[in-house]
């Protein structure tokens, strides 16, 4: 009989349990995450449904960045879409054109009547997924900029002292000299070349990527960045890759496996390759800022981000919507902020979880890691520096790959490469227009 | 007098061919009809607002030369995927057909590529042929050849040609085997006596009485290399370097759900219709009178 009871108790409990669940207000959230990043985004949604009792958070796995896009544009569609969406960076304006299908942040806020403050969030982060009107329109989720790798036994090996500044290209320039002579047959090599070399080159540079404030000031906005500075960075890119001091190894994060392997000196890639890079590296690696071209006014700006933001979706219940309000606010409060900020490499969203993380002392444990938040920070964004809001984005991206694999091979040159990317990108931007009268 | 069985009335003709009809409406027509339509809109990707732009898109397309080169690419690809998967499965065929111990084993073995999905078999290659770590781009750097198919177009080509025929040579091989044996062994003992060698019996007597399924497994294989080898170059080139790899099928997917142009995704599925509508038809009218059944 106790034998019974011991079994049946716990279940009678769990129906209970499971009853009040039901009761609370269901919000469904889809993400692009999976093993360790998917493992982190599972428990913040479960101490989030720890915490209260009002709301239920049904995280759902829905592949990589394009098919979870797709999967909740096809949602809405069929009219079976989720609250919150995960969708990453270049689709900003395609969500900001779908007027009748997103919910601005902003207003999910107010109508819920939840507390919030703007001016909490990182000007820098949140500014690309604002209103030119300042309000914010998605939630910032994961944002990473990018920065420079260094390999300092490879340069230890070329004759380099791996301390040596590496702030400038025209200062790399002359270390790719050194260790290409040395023998090495990867100085330098890079991810995702057209968001580094051409998108951050150009904030970074505080030189406009595209007219109308980078598309921010509307759909009109027409590519810019064949002008001088982008030409002359890839020319010189270019040069390298001809004179074997720059390896390009693919379109997406491929060159990450040269690097950490050891067979490069230098990377430019995403802070977030920090989980990746401090598990597999078997030498001494270090974390510098990106490099800028010395002699360019305004040089340093500030880089800008990647990765993906949270969009509400319209169509659902207003009670819900609380939920949706509470839920955001959980995620920017500044433990969560904190404690994803340090395990995951991600850039912080909330300026009080910048100074928690720094006077939890992790900076000072894992020297670099605060690179890419100074990187970020050290001015105020301007308008060619806030991010980009261009449609078919990713398809542009397509554009840029085959045009800088065609300096890459010495099929162009760079002039003749920008010229054509820029042409043939400001076709898919019409399009986009007409489709977003 | 006239033997013919034929039925009497309408009904029950109708209703056998019934499901064949309701299948081929729901799964071809309507979704063909779907296409045309939408064709002639740019909506946007919620499926808010659609504009109606007649034949906008298509005048978008055929003004846009990149798409116009990706006719080339796919005339290529689609010639050097039919070559490679159906001359080594008619070489196969004919040594497994002359085998006598082990044939099953042998067959069996050959089969078994055509159990790899296209997207996996893109992964196989690609590992294989990866710049960094693969096994046969590390061989062919011990002879002396630098393999770089991420910036090397003809290279990225002949990788997913190779890889998008590989798991094809079983099917071929299987129908070409078929098709040998049920060659008339008195025909071949008769040239023999004749006088005819191998080869000569082999192009004179063989091949001509294999072009139905030769014939049917070029239309098979021209439609294949057309629309599925899509994932192989998914997988292994997204289209790359610069368009080298993009054929017509590719810009399609990419178009439609990397760019969500629905619209110009729409136009191109109609033209691709009308293509292999119009290749089919010619294979069906001039070269079909070149075979023997």
């Amino acid at each position: 009989m106790k034998k019974c009871l011991s079994i049946i108790l716990p279940v009678s409990a769990s129906i209970l349990w499971s009853a009040s669940a039901l009761a609370a207000a269901e919000v469904q959230f889809w993400h692009a995450f999976t093993g360790r990043l998917g493992e982190l985004v599972a428990e913040q949604v479960a101490t989030f449904n720890e915490s209260q009792s009002d709301y239920e958070v049904v995280a759902t796995h829905k592949g990589n960045y394009s098919e979870t896009l797709n999967a909740g544009i096809a949602a809405f569609r069929a009219k079976e879409q989720p609250h919150v969406l995960m969708v990453f960076e270049v689709g900003t304006a395609t969500m900001m054109g779908a007027k009748g299908a997103i919910k601005p942040v902003h207003e999910v806020m107010a109508d819920a009547g939840a507390e919030f403050d703007p001016d909490a969030y990182i000007g820098s982060v949140k500014g690309y997924y604002t209103s030119t009107e300042g309000d914010m329109l998605s939630l910032p989720f994961n944002s990473s900029t990018p920065v420079l790798w260094v390999n300092k036994d490879a340069l230890k090996a070329a004759g380099v002292d791996p301390e040596v500044d590496l702030s400038t290209w025209q200062k790399v320039g002359e270390v790719l000299d050194k260790v290409k002579a040395s023998g090495s047959s990867c100085p330098l090599t890079t991810a995702w070349q057209s968001w580094i070399h051409l998108e951050n080159l150009s904030a970074y540079h505080n030189v406009p990527f595209a007219t109308k404030d980078n598309g921010f000031a509307g759909v009109d906005t027409e590519l810019a960045f064949n002008s001088e500075l982008q030409v002359a960075h890839i020319q010189a890119m270019g040069e390298w890759a001809k004179d074997g001091k720059f390896f390009y190894a693919g379109r997406r994060n491929e060159g990450g496996a040269n690097f950490r392997a050891g067979e490069c000196a230098l990377f430019t890639e995403s802070s977030a390759g920090y989980a990746g890079i401090s598990s597999e590296a078997q030498f001494e690696f270090a974390v510098r800022p990106l490099p800028y071209w010395e002699g360019t006014e305004g040089a340093p700006q500030n880089t800008i981000i990647g990765g993906a933001s949270l969009w509400v979706m319209t169509g659902h219940e207003d009670e819900e919507y609380k939920g949706v309000a509470a839920f955001l606010n959980f995620l920017s409060s500044e433990d969560i902020q904190a404690k994803w900020h340090q395990d995951t490499g991600y850039l912080p969203i909330t300026t009080a979880a910048g100074e928690k993380t720094k006077a939890d002392g992790f900076y000072d444990a894992n020297p670099g890691t605060d690179i890419a938040v100074i990187q970020m920070t050290a001015k105020e964004p301007t308008a060619n520096s806030k991010g980009l809001r261009l449609g078919s984005f990713d398809q542009i991206r397509g554009i840029i790959d085959e045009e800088l694999e065609a300096v890459w091979s010495g099929d162009k040159d760079a002039q003749t490469a920008m010229d054509s990317a820029v042409e043939r990108g400001n076709k898919l931007l019409r399009r986009f227009e007409q489709a977003n009268k | 007098m006239d033997k013919r069985v034929t039925f009497k009335g309408w009904w029950l003709p109708l209703l056998l061919v019934l499901p064949q009809l309701l299948i081929s409406g729901v799964f071809f027509f309507y979704p063909a009809g779907q296409a045309i339509w939408q064709s002639l809109f740019i909506p946007d990707p919620f499926g808010l607002s659609s504009q109606f732009v007649g034949m906008g898109n298509f005048e978008f397309l055929f003004s846009d030369k990149y798409y116009r080169a990706s006719f080339v690419t796919t005339a290529l690809f689609s010639t050097l995927v039919t070559l490679v998967s159906m001359v080594p499965a008619l070489f196969l065929a004919v040594c497994a057909d002359r085998l006598i111990k082990g044939a099953g084993t042998y067959r069996t073995l050959l089969i078994w590529p055509y159990a790899v999905a296209p997207a996996v078999a893109g992964v196989l290659w690609l590992f294989m042929f990866n710049t960094r770590v693969g096994v046969v781009s590390w061989y062919l750097g011990q002879l002396g050849y630098d393999w770089n198919h991420v910036l090397n177009d003809g290279e990225a080509m002949g990788l997913v040609v190779v890889a998008s025929a590989w798991g094809r040579i079983s099917y071929n091989f299987l129908f070409f085997f078929a098709a040998l044996q049920s060659v008339p062994k008195s025909v071949i003992e008769a040239a023999a006596i004749d006088g005819a060698h191998f080869w000569k019996r082999f192009f004179t007597i063989v091949l001509p009485l294999l072009s139905p399924t030769t014939f049917f497994l070029l239309v098979v294989n021209i439609v294949y290399a057309f629309f599925e080898t899509f994932g192989v170059i998914h997988t292994i080139t997204s289209g790359g370097p610069q368009q080298a790899t993009t054929i017509l099928v590719y810009k399609v997917f990419s178009d439609g759900f990397v760019g969500q142009d629905l619209g110009s995704s729409a136009a191109q599925s109609v033209v691709l219709l009308v293509v292999v509508g119009a290749l089919t038809v010619f294979q069906f009218k001039f070269i079909e009178k070149r075979v023997h059944y």
